[in-house]
């Protein structure tokens, strides 16, 4: 049976945001604080010691690099956690055995968790401005990067989150892959930086995309088309929520 | 009862359930709940009590089978149907947390219900969980963390409800509290399925009884007509002196000489009387027979003896198959 129940979703969607200001200092000051460390060392500090790249200074350089590192990690484990939670706890009982379907489940979960991060994206776009000075070329595409980049990373913290059945587990993949695939994703540096054979096996690091197209809505070139990054960022999009529908319809890891 | 009369609420038939490592949970199993009935459910560790409320309830994927629920197939409109079901499920699982109140206002919201504040403050003060409204359920004992369970599966006003071991771990003046709180669930027009492992709680507050053994229903009966049927009376008459042999003026009852021939025990009867007005019968032949006895000690079986009974017969018919 199709159908949508609005009120459900609203229910799951505030109560997750709720658990996050639950959580303030975790949730939102300490990714903030941890930016603003790497604004200070990177941008203030030695950026001013660094020369400009493609026109732009190292400082607002790295700006879009750091941010799409906060809304990478704090989407995957925002989503990640709470859908585990209530699995670890048992609680999940009360999901299965509503009127609740995929659709209201992901718009809740997933919904608040691309909230939280958009909150964190907004908050740490304006701390920015303290320490480097930084343009925004094309801001409403800024934003719907911003907002595709958090919503597929939000759904893809929601597959671990079902995958994992361990408190391990749920950090393997933030921590083992994600941070050293963002860190080495031109998040610090431009890929035509690399010496040669490092610059073509830096296009095997599908986070190199996602930087390159964040940093093309912010100062107009990137290492890569943003029709290339679009179309990943959005093929990203469409596999996890395949993977979701597939997961919903089996009841893998969620039902006996 | 007919394939669809309205006084059916649940239909389960030939509902199967076989876990990925082979085991068995629930092996064909056909029930009926009537509404607006207390149905107890009452079965040993690992019976497959809590399958069939899982199946029920979604947490589950039943092997094969059907459930109706309210007059429909569940896999037709599940939707519809979890709309109407409450579950209390057996562990203390919620948010320890959050606020008694936000957590039973959650639970409406997630079952599309608008946040009727009116209700809540019904069902927290039905629950006596009001005055501890704005209190984390952490801070709540374990008998007022269940009653959040509850209020929380009430909050959508469920015309099925499921409690899965409602007072397990509850000590005996809450759990008394707790059959009180059911009672008037039913009185409301809720139909109530409960699984229990004390026995004086179906006998307390049960309608019907369903006895499930390794994911089979052994007997559903009606708990008094249960009672009536396979009910026995035990008596235990100590005589003034022994006897060697039962002497032929009582050799007809269902009596056995016991303890070197210091007492006589009766076992016969079926839960209605008949076991009463036998050993009334007896004691009169002793008297006819000049045999004095010096006490009567008399018992009628209680639903836990036909429940062990059964669970036991089942052990040794099974235990026979397998040999």
């Amino acid at each position: 049976m199709i159908g949508f129940n609005i009120r459900s979703a609203w229910a799951i969607y505030t109560r997750e945001l709720m658990r996050a200001l639950r959580t303030a200092f975790q949730s939102i000051l300490a990714p903030v604080l941890t930016t603003s460390l790497y604004f200070i060392v990177f941008g203030a500090a030695i950026g001013a010691r660094m020369p400009d790249l493609g026109g732009v200074s190292y400082g607002a350089f790295i700006v879009p690099g750091l941010l799409l590192l906060t809304l990478l990690s704090e989407s995957t484990s925002n989503a990640s956690f709470g859908i585990y939670m209530p699995r670890f706890t048992g609680t999940i009982y009360e999901l299965l055995s509503a009127p609740v379907g995929v659709a209201e489940t992901l718009v809740g979960f997933v919904g608040a968790a691309a909230t939280k991060s958009l909150i964190l994206a907004a908050i740490i776009l304006a701390t920015a401005t303290l320490f480097v000075d930084y343009t925004i070329a094309h801001p409403v595409f800024a934003i719907f990067y911003i907002m595709l980049v958090a919503a597929s990373f939000s759904l893809f913290g929601f597959i671990l989150g079902i995958w994992a059945d361990s408190f391990e587990k749920l950090g393997i993949i933030p921590q083992l892959f994600l941070l050293p695939l963002t860190f080495l994703g031109g998040t610090f540096y431009s890929v035509d930086m690399l010496p040669s054979p490092w610059d073509t096996i830096a296009l095997f690091n599908p986070i190199v995309y996602l930087v390159s197209g964040l940093r093309w809505t912010f100062y107009g070139s990137a290492d890569v088309s943003i029709a290339v990054s679009l179309g990943l960022t959005l093929g990203f999009l469409a596999v996890c929520t395949g993977i979701i529908a597939f997961i919903f319809k089996t009841g893998w890891r969620l039902r006996n | 009862m007919p394939e669809n009369s309205p006084d059916t609420i649940l239909r389960l038939t030939g509902l199967t359930k076989t876990y990925p490592g082979g085991l068995t949970a629930m092996d064909n199993v056909d029930l009926e709940i009537r509404k607006g009935e207390i149905f107890a459910l009452l079965g040993p560790n690992g019976a497959g009590k809590t399958t069939l409320i899982g199946a029920v309830c979604g947490l589950v994927t039943p092997t094969s089978g059907t459930i109706k629920v309210f007059g429909e197939d569940i896999r037709n409109n599940w939707r519809g149907a979890r709309a109407r079901i409450g579950l209390v499920p057996q562990e203390l699982s919620t948010d320890m947390f959050e606020k008694v109140i936000r957590s039973v206002s959650y639970s409406r919201g997630l079952f599309g219900l608008s946040p009727d504040k009116a209700r809540i403050e019904e069902v927290l003060r039905s629950l006596s969980l009001w005055d501890k409204r704005d209190e984390q359920i952490r801070a709540l004992s374990g008998g007022m963390k269940r009653r959040v369970l509850i209020a929380k599966a009430m909050a959508h006003e469920p015309d099925l409800l499921f409690l899965d071991e409602p007072t397990a771990g509850v000590d005996v003046e809450l759990r008394k509290d707790m059959w009180r709180l059911i009672g008037q669930m039913r009185e409301r027009g809720t139909t109530i399925i409960l699984t229990t492992h004390y026995i004086e709680e179906a006998e307390e507050m049960a309608d019907r009884v369903g006895i499930i053994r390794q994911g089979k229903i052994l007997m559903v009966d009606d708990k008094d007509a249960m009672i009536q049927r396979l009910g026995t009376t035990e008596a235990v008459i100590e005589l003034a002196k022994p006897m060697s042999a039962l002497p032929p003026a009582i050799a007809h009852f269902p009596i056995t000489l016991e303890k070197d021939g210091k007492e006589l025990c009766y076992r016969g009867g079926d839960g209605s009387g008949k076991g009463r007005a036998e050993v009334a019968e007896l004691t009169k032949a002793l008297v006819r027979a000049d045999i004095d006895y010096i006490g009567i000690d008399i018992r009628e079986s209680s639903l836990e003896d036909i429940f062990v009974g059964l669970v036991e017969n089942h052990a040794d018919e099974t235990t026979g198959e397998a040999a």
